[in-house]
């Protein structure tokens, strides 16, 4: 009568779509909330998932009922001190009018705020979302240069060791059968009339009809047995072709003025700025590698500790992280299998003298090889030429060239958007 | 006694096996059926809990179509499980043939017990013997019509677009509750009883009247009545309505109408028996655990976590409680049952006064009576007791908009338990709990707009949300939409437009 049965191994997961559905429709509460998540978090836990509150009334789903006023009578339990006709005035908050809770409780669970939960990996698109580097589309297929082989099929032609053997000697016993039919079907016939002659007593036999038909056979075998076991025809080869590769390989240049006019908050910022180019790189390319950068008057590549917490003193001398950039690039890393990125963070201190040969630099050297090139100015005082002379390298190379004026922590976020916003017609 | 006492108890430890749930399921269905349950087969599904978090999320059944707010309501149940909020519910169970009841894999042996004498044997003998539920519900298709239903509407969406029919099905859940049949209809004539009835028509007034002898005068007719209004008379299934007569839909948007609207009437006996229903369910449980414990079959152990289960379900927080939140229906539900059977083996002379058809009848065909014909309000109607009302100490609070304060307008004592067993009745009925709109007219030669009335009930207006309701009426039917809030004395006090009407300014 009862069929008990064990769903605990069906598939999970069954509101996944009415979960996305829900998603997708508040879309823009969820980007708002990311939006803020990202100015107040720290950026070590920016990676984690993220708590998304949506105003209920937004997410309401109106339908036709009661409002307050009218008559209403309502029934309550556990009576203690009333007696018919007792009068007291309306308890706070206007209970009574028939939401079922006539009684002031302070539940505080009224028009709260709908808040749920989004994975880090949801978290990461909303953030990334619409975000788009200009070359983003991993390198053309033209500039790759790695191929890969893969399997495609079967084909009749190949070298030896690419040969498949049961492919093969399938395709031999199909072409036997196929060319053998008629003879053997013939022989069959022939096999029958010989059995029945066989049959008759030995006397009575037709000694040299039986012979006759005993020659026709053998003869026919031999013909059947004449189809080659194998032939060229058969032979089936393992077909492998070669299939360009989009390089999945980005390298991230972290470039950072340590002068003395840096101060921590500012490398803060700064580094921000680099963690969240980060994260987006991660998620498009399978494999990063970041080089750091930092200068005053030398340039020197250091690892992160030293990039970010080490002191320095001294003046600036821009030119000479981009040259050490440059040199760094050509020796290790070709822009045919890499994508290359490169942030510069500063101040905006520069000598003076030095920022032609910076802008020099960046167009000779620099910007052609590179898929992206982010300036970010991290100051609350006037721009100084460095400045002046990127706008000139912006004006000359619109679509890898990026600038942008920070002047605190909470402006990243939003600069860091307005810096890699989707470029439709830059991208093409 | 002592013969069934000797018997072994099924269990001893709190672990389950799928052996011992069947074990306990036949032990239950033989008690059960002696009881004279009658059921339709049980098919009992063990699910995790993130599964009954799905199931929780697409409003109990096994498939539905997809739509956001099944979404919503998931990452709300899931938000608040994971926090520790909320409890899930120990099962679910469908109206359906088989009848499927989820039992969660976290429950110990003792609650898949009790959710196999609730569910499998309690909810189930109800869906297939409640006449609501009979009328309206189709318990053997409802699956197959789901999977339809999700195949169509999803065979929509690719032709038609994720927006567009999301849009409509927001449209057709904002009208859900006015997609129901609240009565049958007439079943249509024949064509010989159509002929025959005709005939008697005929004879009557060749009979009745010849008109050059007529002398009465004739009633003149006022022009207001001469207006011939669309439909003829008000429809209240405002989602049929839309389906067969809104201009500009669609076929397949018609159909999706159709389905929401069936799916609203597949649930709309739940609405209205939720009382009757959990409190069937619980009062067998508790009496088919009880019969086996008489039985020896389980021990002492079990009964104690039963029962500190089952006296958390009916427990009812009084209102000046924090966790207050209306009348519990198990516990009105669980004691109205257990009452009846009281007054039908023990009864009082008050029981003797205010129940004399029952009182001292045959219990078990007493609350099987019960069980099959009646609905929350009607139930209640008929058999609160004045002993319940007192154990339960019942009070009415009359919220009149017009008086400065709140009064008690009626306690459990003498005077008042014909008025509290009314006024909770009333509470229970539909009807009154929302607000009675319907089809008033179509302005079917002129602008084709709408015109729904809503009938006031103790003069209480519309909430906050109607605009925006009224939204998506307009949205199905195409053309402007009016609702008019009506009083008794048929006087228009209250008027919706959408889309909002411009005040015209009449120059002089």
């Amino acid at each position: 009568m009862s069929y008990i049965i064990d769903r605990r191994l069906n598939a999970k997961k069954k509101s996944t779509v009415n979960r996305q559905r829900f998603l997708r429709r508040y879309k823009q509460h969820i980007k708002r909330a990311v939006e803020e998540a990202i100015h107040d978090r720290s950026i070590s836990d920016i990676e984690r998932g993220g708590e998304v509150t949506i105003p209920r009334r937004d997410i309401s789903e109106p339908i036709f009922h009661h409002g307050k006023g009218g008559r209403n009578t309502r029934i309550y339990p556990g009576n203690k001190e009333f007696i018919t006709g007792d009068e007291f005035q309306r308890p706070q908050g206007g209970g009574g009018g028939g939401s079922g809770q006539g009684k002031a409780s302070n539940q505080g669970e009224g028009e709260d705020n709908f808040t749920f939960t989004i994975s880090q990996d949801e978290f990461l698109d909303f953030m990334f979302e619409d975000l788009e580097l200009p070359y983003l589309v991993r390198k053309q297929l033209k500039d790759a240069t790695s191929f890969e082989t893969r399997r495609a099929g079967f084909s009749t032609s190949g070298s030896p060791e690419k040969l498949h053997i049961v492919r093969s000697l399938r395709a031999a016993h199909a072409r036997r059968i196929a060319l053998g039919g008629e003879e053997r079907k013939e022989i069959r016939e022939l096999r029958k009339q010989l059995w029945a002659l066989e049959a008759l007593p030995a006397a009575e036999a037709p000694k040299e009809e039986m012979q006759a038909l005993r020659d026709k056979i053998a003869e026919l075998d031999k013909k059947a047995r004449r189809l080659p076991f194998i032939d060229d025809f058969d032979l089936r080869y393992n077909n492998l072709i070669r299939v360009p590769v989009p390089s999945s390989k980005a390298v991230m240049f972290c470039v950072m003025d340590v002068s003395g006019s840096m101060t921590q908050s500012i490398k803060d910022i700064a580094k921000r700025f680099f963690i969240l180019l980060y994260l987006f790189l991660e998620r498009n390319y399978k494999q990063i590698e970041l080089v750091f950068v930092r200068h005053h008057t030398h340039a020197k590549e250091v690892d992160e500790q030293e990039f970010f917490y080490s002191r320095e003193t001294g003046g600036t001398i821009v030119s000479s992280a981009l040259q050490l950039t440059a040199d760094i690039i050509d020796a290790r890393y070709s822009p045919a299998d890499w994508n290359i990125y490169v942030a510069q963070a500063s101040d905006g201190d520069n000598w003076d003298g030095d920022s032609a040969t910076c802008s020099d630099l960046l167009m000779k050297r620099i910007l052609k090889k590179v898929q992206y090139f982010a300036y970010v100015e991290i100051t609350t005082g006037p721009h100084q030429n460095l400045w002046y002379e990127y706008e000139q390298v912006h004006d000359a190379f619109p679509d890898e060239f990026a600038m942008q004026h920070i002047t605190d922590a909470g402006e990243i976020y939003p600069v860091f958007r307005k810096l890699f916003e989707k470029r439709t017609e830059g991208a093409a | 006694m002592s013969a069934t006492k000797k018997r072994r108890p099924i269990s001893t430890g709190s672990e389950w096996t799928f052996d011992l749930i069947e074990e306990y399921d036949r032990e239950i269905g033989r008690v059960a059926k002696n009881f004279g349950l009658d059921t339709y087969p049980n098919q009992i599904e063990v699910i995790t809990s993130e599964q009954m978090m799905d199931a929780y999320a697409s409003i109990g059944m096994p498939l539905n179509y997809n739509h956001w707010s099944f979404g919503k309501q998931f990452v709300e149940t899931e938000q608040n499980y994971k926090r520790g909020r909320m409890g899930l519910a120990y099962e679910i169970v469908i109206n359906s043939n088989p009848c499927i009841a989820y039992l969660m894999e976290e429950n110990t042996i003792t609650m898949q017990a009790l959710v196999i004498a609730h569910a499998c044997y309690g909810h189930n003998s109800f869906f297939k013997g409640n006449y609501l539920f009979q009328t309206w519900t189709d318990a053997s298709a409802i699956i197959d019509y789901l999977l339809f239903a999700k195949n169509y509407i999803s065979q929509c969406e690719e032709r038609y677009g994720f927006d567009e029919v999301e849009s409509l099905l927001d449209s057709c859940h904002a009208l859900m509750n006015y997609g129901v049949n609240r009565y049958k209809r007439p079943r249509p004539l024949t064509a010989t009883e159509e002929r025959e009835r005709q005939m008697a028509r005929e004879e009557y007034i060749q009979r009745h009247l010849n008109d050059l002898w007529n002398t009465i005068p004739r009633k003149e007719i006022s022009p207001e009545e001469k207006v011939i209004r669309y439909p003829k008379e008000p429809e209240e299934n405002l989602l049929y309505f839309i389906e067969k007569n809104a201009p500009l839909l669609e076929p397949w948007q018609r159909e999706i109408i159709r389905i929401v609207r069936k799916i609203a009437q597949y649930f709309y006996p739940q609405k209205q028996t939720q009382v009757m229903n959990e409190g069937w369910a619980t009062f067998w449980h508790y009496t088919l655990l009880h019969q086996l414990y008489d039985e020896g079959l389980v021990t002492d152990g079990f009964m104690m976590e039963f029962l500190h289960s089952h006296s958390s379900v009916i427990y009812q927080p009084p209102f000046d409680s924090p966790y207050f939140s209306g009348i519990n229906p198990y516990t009105l539900g669980f004691h109205m049952m257990s009452d009846i059977r009281r007054i039908c083996e023990k009864p009082t002379d008050e029981d003797r006064e205010w129940f004399p058809d029952i009182a001292g009848s045959n219990w078990i065909e007493t609350l099987d009576r019960a069980m099959r014909n009646y609905k929350d309000e009607s139930f209640i109607m008929q058999f609160l007791s004045p002993r319940l009302m007192r154990e339960l100490r019942l009070f009415a609070i009359l919220d009149d908009a017009e008086r400065p304060t709140l009064r008690v307008d009626a306690i459990h004592d003498e005077m008042g338990y014909r008025a509290l067993r009314e006024q909770l009745s009333a509470q229970y009925n539909l009807g009154n709990r929302e607000p009675n709109i319907q089809v008033y007219n179509v302005n079917v030669r002129g602008d084709r707009s709408l015109t729904l009335r809503h009938y006031m009930h103790n003069n209480q207006p519309l909430g906050e949300s109607t605009d925006e309701v009224l939204k998506h009426v307009h949205r199905l039917w195409g053309f402007d939409v009016l609702l008019e809030s009506v009083t008794p004395d048929n006087k228009v006090s209250q008027a919706y437009h959408c889309p909002p009407k411009e005040i015209s300014i009449e120059l002089a």
